[in-house]
Formats: C-alpha cells, structure tokens, sequence
C-alpha cells in the first residue's frame, strides 16, 4: 500500500533497509545465540544519522519525527527484533530530556546521544512496580546541590550498555504519583552499579539489566523539569515511544511473513509447491491484511504526534496494542507454514516468534493499552 | 588533498543477457549501481580527506541516467560530481574513454592523487586507470591494498600481486587502483543523502572540453566489439580411475596421443 511518504520519508526507509539487509540480517543469528550487544552496529546506526532522527537539529539530530522513528525502528526489526530494539530503547532514554531538558541539559546529553556515540536507557520499572508504576519505591532525597537516589530498578533495556540513562525516583512519598521526579544519571556515578543481566526468551541482542542506586550522588542540575514532575515526563515519554514499539512489532510481523511466503514457494509436497494450496494463501492473506492494518495504524498514529494532535495517548496505545498482538499472529503462523522446520533453531522462523512475544509486554502490557483506550472511550462517549 | 574519484555505473547482476544482433548488453529491468570496486576507491578518498583534509571530487563517463552514480558519491562523502557526457563520446573504447576522462580531469583542475577502482564490473579490462595516468603523463601504481603514507609531495603504497606484495613510494600527482581488500565502504548518512540530493554535478560535454574529434567516442577507439558470446558449457571431460602414480600416468598416456 502507498503511504504517500515525502522523499525524505522514503531516503530515511530505504537507508535503513540497506542498513537492515547489510549489517543487521548477516549477524542477527550470532548475536542471538550469544547476547552480545550489537556495538558494531549502533555505530553504523550512529554514523548514518538515524539516532539524530528523535532528537532536535539545533542539538545535533535531523529533527524530532515520531514516523521517521518507526520507519527506521520497522526496517531493523524486519531483520532484527532484538537488535532493533537497541536502537529503540534509546529513543526512549532520549526523549525525557528532548521534551524537558533544558538549554544546558540537551546541550550537554544530546549531541553525543544524536551521534550515537553514547546510548541511552529508561529507568522506571521495579520488581515491585510493573503495570503499577507509580508503585515505585526508589528514592531521592536532596541533600544541598544533590539528589541522593536509594533502590533498584530492574527489566531495564540497554541497561549496563547505556551511558545516560533517564530515571524516576520517589522525591516525596506523600504525594503518591505526584511524589515522583525523573533525573538524568549517567553510568560511573558513584553509587550506581549493574545488577544481574537477564536471559531472555527473544530479543537477545538487546541487554536487559538490573540498575541498582546505593547512595548515589546525582547534581541537582540533572533534575528534569521539577521535583513531581516524574510521571508527567513518564506518560508524555510514553506517548512519543510507544509508536516506535508499535513499529518493531511491525516490522518482525513483516519479516515473518516473508520468511513464510518465500518458503511457501519453495516447499514441494504432494508434487507441487505448497503455496499453490489454497489454505497457505489464505494464511498468508490474512497475514499480509493484518500486518497492513497494523502498519496503517502505525503511521497514522506517528503522523497525528508530528503534526502535534492532543489526546494521542489512545491513539498510540491502539497501534501498539495491535501491531504487537498481529506479530505474535503472524509469527506463529509463519512458524505453522514452516512446518517442521519452522520449529527449528536452524531455519529463521522461530526467531521471529520468540523475539514478537515482548512486544505484547514491554512499555505497557497489552491489558493496559486496553485500559487507556476504554477509559478515553467511556470518556468521550459522556460528552 | 586533492582527490578525484574515477567511478562508472555499471548494471547490477552479473548474469548480463547479451542482444545477439546488436552485440551489447540489454540494460532494460536491470538496477544499474557503482562499479562496486569503485566503492573501495570513493571509500578511500573519503578517508583520505577526513586525515588530511582537502576535496573529494567524483568523475564518470556515461549517460545521463549516471548521474544518479555521482549522487551516491557524495552521500558517501564526496564534495562534487562531474558528468561527462555528449553523444559525442559515445562507442568509446577504454583508450577513446581513458582520453575523455583525462581531458575532463584537466578541465576540473589541480588534483594530488586519482582514485580508480581496480576494474569495471561488466568489462573487467582494468584498463582504464592506467590510461588516463599514461594520458595525463602521472605514474601509477595498481592494486593498491592500502595507503601506508601520504604527504605533500609523496605517498607509500602496498600493492597486492597474486604471489606477494610490494611497497611502492611514488611521487604525487599520481594515479592509483584499488583492490576490495583497501577497506570496507561505509553506508551513507542521512545528512550526506540529503547534501547529495541538492548537490550541483557539473556537465562535462565535448562543447565544455573541446576534445580532438579524432580521439573521442567510435571515431578514437582503436578496438571495437565484433562480437559478445557466452561461451559454450565446457563438456563433461574424462574421469581418470585409480591410484594417483597409475592415473598419472594414463593422463600422460592420454596426452601424448593427443599431440600425436
């Protein structure tokens, strides 16, 4: 389908799909199997230009675009769930300090993040506060021109291989979810270490790491926006990166169904290829409308933030609802059309199953993307 | 520095299929991309400026449609691109093309050093690089594997053979070719894509060089193409059974017959 990109639209898809094809597709197996971070290919991200795609010109990017974001996000993940999400997560350790920084905070944070010379990580979620977020329990007391941060976080993506990292801590407990404040730390700061790094299902490539905050001295100066203001960076951060989640989820989904209808095709049983029997078209028709649909609320969703639209939130959770439910359809599938040898590490089919499954997870579960959009859906149906 | 870059848009697949009445190539379907060992060459000189300093200048001869080539250049991180291009050049052989591009050279200015790539893709002479350094009177040095030393007025070069390497120092200016094994091209960026998108590539026609009509296009190529084939498959051959010492020694049977 034609989704009218601009010329610069379509520059920025085909850069990451040579990208995607020549540096991604030929190590994606090796860094699955052996966890590594793809450093090798954040630089090739990183000299390309696309980290500048969600951060400002004046401080070193292209430009703030949430639908450049996803078509970049989208073209890795077609080769790549694990590795792109490397990519991804640091747009969303990025955009806490885009939307609120200050002068001096993006001066300082931004231009190397834009580069891709340093990575950046987001820090919320807590063994004790998954979906309830504001659950949290790490804390930060000021004391004179500092924040001292106290407690864990943990599930956190690029954790270990960030240098910046975006974490909300408990400023003032007694104001429940408006208690919390979000602060730049960055790693080698006394007092913040690594924990255990997690073994994960998919997305392998990607490190997911325990941060853990023992008397951490973070300046005061690393204070975005205001004391209580850490929810409100979390939601508007949400807003603008849960897109690009969408748009992984879209791009394995994508993947999938390639490595199904190309297999299809050269398949033989019972004398002919199987993807002259009926009931593989109808598999990869659905599949193909579904991962349309999905893309279709993508864009249109990364369109409506770009062109500065309110109320994105239910917008936003739809398309991340739905794309990652139709790559974990379609993965399956794929895996079904592979047959045998779909559930075979040698054959890339199961990959692409095992790396859909957190997308339905991570950045808000499933269930609370169902959450947000009920509500706003009784909300405005009072009206 | 000041380098030029000789590049040429060549199609893409090697399974070229050859119109057998007119004895060329059919483009029509076929992507057309750079002559991928002049990704090594553009590659090179990229990273030569970013050492040294200086300018990156890309020059190919062909149709219109290669501009497209020069643009890729610049993405990667060259300057400018210049076009050579008239009807007049046209059935250049690569004596008649090396000329062209060595007139163009001329027109474009002072240069340190020309980057080639070993060879073109679709007519593997390696021929021209070492024309245009014959023509401009500067010496070369092929299959460079890597730039050791460069400075002023002198640069140090290994070269690849097929038995060896040797280290050659030459003065500069000076042409050289490369080989895949000099690095590894980078991917362009997205600034450099849009740099590329509204970069001037200047026409080179025979109006701008004023050749000698004698020397250019079919009129100046002392080879011309009689024929393009593909070869017949070479036929199964004869298997030799048995112990090494007794197979030889039917082979050398073998043989003798035949010069008999």
């Amino acid at each position: 389908m034609d989704y009218l990109l601009t010329e610069e639209q379509k520059m920025i898809k085909e850069l990451a799909h040579k990208i995607a094809e020549e540096k991604i597709r030929p190590v994606a197996a090796k860094y699955d199997l052996t966890e590594e971070f793809p450093w090798d290919v954040m630089k090739v991200a990183g000299e390309s230009d696309m980290f500048g795609l969600f951060i400002p010109e004046e401080y070193g990017g292209m430009g703030v675009n949430v639908l450049n974001l996803c078509l970049a996000t989208e073209e890795f993940s077609r080769a790549c769930g694990g590795i792109a999400v490397c990519y991804a997560a640091s747009a969303l350790g990025t955009f806490p300090i885009v939307l609120f920084g200050n002068d001096q905070q993006k001066k300082k944070y931004l231009p190397d993040l834009a580069k891709g010379k340093k990575i950046a990580a987001f820090g919320l979620t807590e063994p004790e506060a998954g979906s309830d977020a504001a659950s949290i329990k790490t804390t930060a007391v000021k004391k004179g021109d500092h924040y001292i941060l106290n407690g864990m976080k943990h599930f956190i993506t690029n954790g270990g291989d960030a240098e910046t990292y975006t974490v909300v801590a408990m400023t003032d407990k007694n104001k429940g979810a408006r208690g919390a404040s979000a602060f730049i730390v960055e790693k080698g700061t006394p007092g913040f270490t690594f924990g255990k790094k997690e073994e994960k299902l998919g997305i392998r490539a990607s490190s997911t790491r325990e941060l853990v905050f023992n008397d951490c001295k973070v300046p005061a100066e690393n204070l975005l926006a205001k004391e209580g203001m850490g929810f409100i960076v979390t939601m508007k951060t949400f807003d603008m990166s849960r897109p690009g989640v969408a748009a992984q989820a879209l791009g394995i989904a994508q993947g999938a169904m390639e490595c199904a209808a190309k297999y299809a095709r050269q398949r033989v049983q019972f004398g002919k290829p199987i993807s002259s029997f009926q009931g593989i078209q109808w598999m990869l028709a659905d599949m193909a409308t579904e991962v349309e649909a999905a893309r279709a609320l993508v864009y249109a969703c990364a369109r409506a933030i770009d062109a500065g639209c309110k109320d994105v939130g239910r917008d936003s959770a739809m398309a991340k609802l739905f794309a990652s439910d139709v790559a974990m359809k379609v993965s399956t599938d794929a895996i079904q059309i592979l047959g045998g040898y779909g559930y075979m590490k040698d054959y890339p089919a199961e990959k692409y199953m095992r790396d859909a499954k957190i997308t339905q997870i991570y950045e808000g579960t499933n269930q609370i993307q169902r959450n947000i959009i009920g509500l706003q859906l009784i909300k405005d149906m009072a009206k | 520095m000041n380098i030029i870059v000789c590049i040429k848009q060549v199609p893409e697949t090697t399974e070229v299929r050859i119109n057998p009445e007119t004895n060329t190539l059919i483009r029509d379907g076929v992507k057309s991309i750079i002559n991928p060992f002049d990704m090594y060459a553009i590659e090179e000189a990229v990273r030569l400026k970013e050492r040294f300093g200086g300018k990156v200048s890309v020059v190919t001869m062909g149709p219109p449609q290669a501009e497209c080539a020069l643009r890729e250049a610049i993405s990667m991180g060259a300057d400018d691109g210049f076009l050579v291009c008239d009807r007049a050049f046209a059935g250049s052989d690569t004596w008649a093309t090396s000329y062209t591009l060595a007139g163009a050279i001329r027109k474009i200015g002072v240069f340190d050093l020309i980057i080639c790539g070993k060879q073109a893709s679709d007519g593997d002479t390696a021929q021209v690089g070492p024309g245009i350094a014959t023509h401009l009177d500067i010496p070369q040095v092929t299959y460079v594997k890597k730039i050791e030393e460069a400075g002023e007025k002198s640069m140090r070069v290994e070269r690849m053979l097929e038995e060896g390497f040797e280290i050659i120092e030459t003065p500069l200016p000076a042409l050289i070719t490369v080989v895949k094994e000099i690095n590894d091209p980078r991917i362009p960026s997205l600034k450099g894509m849009m740099r590329a998108k509204s970069a001037k590539i200047t026409m080179l026609g025979q109006k701008e060089l004023n050749l000698n009509t004698t020397k250019i296009g079919l009129c100046g190529s002392p080879t011309q193409v009689v024929k393009i084939f593909t070869p017949p498959q070479r036929q199964g051959g004869q298997m030799l059974q048995g112990e090494t010492a007794e197979a030889a020694k039917q082979l050398v049977g073998l043989i003798k017959d035949e010069v008999n």
